[in-house]
């Protein structure tokens, strides 16, 4: 289980969390939603550790990881994964070599057994043979979204965050995306962070939606219960009404 | 008046900041070289991307300017009937000065802002906290192969330029404007002494490093997209060639 706790972060003295509250539970899809700005993905960096709060606790199966450090830090990072908004995706390594990279870099199996598990996880994103030479700049934004899964995924970690994983790509793409999600998390059971908002298909996916505005967590809950939550501002962003989005 | 010495205390300030950083990006390079995973094929890649694909217009800067010591230095020394001193001249202004600095330069232009490049756009397309997130240390991954090519590659090709430099100098002096080549090359072998060469590789060392270092830190830090490694580019050029030649300065007066 993740437990944030009035996690509070300022970027040149501007406020972006401030007293921020969200418990992730293991084995869950968890989705943050609010407008774009708000902060979701930064709260998403501190949870892997790119950002240190300026107060406030990250707890990780109840310890603080912010306070963690150098070999300490690393080792909890080989728990979780990460999907970046673009991808992320190594330009100077094709396909086959971006997705074998994390296994490449932390294990020492063999280069027959490191290629069945990359084509186990391409045959898994629906990639064909002929896109494992590829590089990432002869990619479709699909194309690399799925790739970055299938790195993500090969790993086989615990926690997987998502940001803003479909992001600029066309309807059948996100619903494609969105289902490799639902899809490997029912295989791997793995506890998922996604960063989006992309409402309603979003709510596809989610098991538990909590929304950030102006710095905190003021909605969390089932979809159905964020679907119909009383507070005007959570039902103005998911209606997309000018006023909130203006505000 | 008060708003000037303002904006000049904060420029001070962020120059100081800055070199701070830059020495401490280097310390942890440099540290990262002995811990595992030491990377042999990414240093060896580096080395190539930064030396070999340098020599072409190393040899062509070294010709060059071999010639035009040449061609200066015979017109020149004729005045005071020391045409046999050309050789001598044309290794010592090479080995001692333009070869390091020139091969510097040169390595700036081309190799260091490509390196700025390359890791500016790892930073804003996240690729660097892609690593970061895989508990693979981007430095020891990006940044350590590159300063050890730096200091591996740039001697070497210092070395080249000199040579070059000097079969530039051969091919105006000797060949076109008569001077004999036994002069030529025992001028050269007479006052070319191995301080000369010392100081030499010493400054190509200290030039390598500092070029690769600002290259990396420069884009390892770049900010606001595609504007920002535009930026960081600029300034990894214009950066490397001071502080060659502040650091040519500064390592003269010593072997001086």
């Amino acid at each position: 289980m993740i437990q944030i706790i009035e996690l509070h972060k300022s970027f040149n003295g501007q406020k972006v969390l401030d007293g921020a509250n969200l418990t992730i539970p293991t084995g869950r899809i968890t989705v943050v939603i609010g407008k774009s700005g708000v902060g979701k993905s930064v709260l998403l960096k501190h949870i892997i550790g790119l950002l240190k709060p300026d107060q406030g606790q990250i707890l990780v199966d109840g310890v603080d990881i912010s306070t963690l450090r150098g070999r300490s830090l690393r080792e909890y990072k080989k728990h979780f994964a990460v999907l970046f908004q673009g991808g992320a995706l190594f330009d100077s390594l094709n396909v086959f070599e971006n997705i074998a990279f994390p296994l490449r870099e932390k294990t020492r199996l063999s280069e027959a057994e490191i290629s069945r598990r990359v084509r186990l996880r391409l045959e898994q994103m629906h990639l064909t043979s002929e896109a494992e030479a590829k590089f990432p700049d002869e990619l479709s934004g699909g194309m690399k979204k799925r790739v970055a899964l299938a790195r993500a995924m090969i790993q086989e970690p615990e926690i997987i965050l998502f940001d803003e994983p479909v992001t600029g790509l066309d309807p059948p793409m996100t619903f494609t995306v969105f289902h490799l999600i639902r899809k490997t998390h029912q295989d791997s059971g793995y506890t998922a962070l996604v960063v989006a908002h992309d409402i309603p298909e979003i709510f596809s996916i989610a098991d538990q939606v909590a929304m950030l505005h102006k710095g905190r967590i003021v909605a969390c809950g089932t979809p159905e219960e964020i679907l119909h939550h009383p507070d005007p501002v959570v039902q103005s962003f998911i209606k997309g009404e000018v006023d909130f989005l203006e505000g | 008046m008060i708003k000037f010495f303002r904006m000049m205390g904060r420029r001070a300030l962020n120059l100081v900041n800055e070199a701070g950083g830059m020495i401490l990006f280097l310390l942890e390079g440099l540290a990262l070289a002995f811990v595992p995973p030491f990377r042999p094929r990414r240093i060896l890649q580096e080395i190539q991307f930064i030396g070999v694909k340098s020599t072409l217009i190393i040899l062509l800067t070294a010709a060059f300017t071999g010639m035009v010591i040449g061609l200066q230095g015979y017109y020149t020394l004729r005045k005071y009937g020391s045409e046999g001193a050309l050789g001598s001249m044309v290794a010592l202004s090479l080995i001692r000065e333009m070869g390091p600095v020139l091969t510097g330069i040169m390595v700036s232009a081309r190799a260091g802002s490509a390196v700025t490049a390359e890791i500016g756009i790892m930073r804003i397309t996240e690729q660097l906290d892609a690593l970061d997130t895989m508990a693979v240390n981007p430095i020891q991954y990006v940044v350590m192969p590159k300063l050890l090519a730096g200091l591996i590659a740039v001697p070497l090709l210092t070395a080249i330029f000199d040579v070059t430099g000097i079969l530039g100098g051969y091919l105006v002096g000797v060949v076109l404007l008569g001077v004999s080549p036994g002069i030529y090359f025992s001028g050269m072998t007479q006052s070319v002494v191995p301080l000369d060469v010392n100081g030499g590789f010493v400054k190509s060392v200290v030039f390598g490093l500092t070029i690769i270092l600002v290259a990396c830190y420069k884009g390892y830090y770049t900010e606001h997209g595609a504007e920002g490694v535009s930026k960081a580019t600029n300034q990894t050029v214009v950066l490397s060639a001071v502080l060659v030649l502040a650091w040519d300065y500064i390592l003269t007066s010593f072997f001086m």
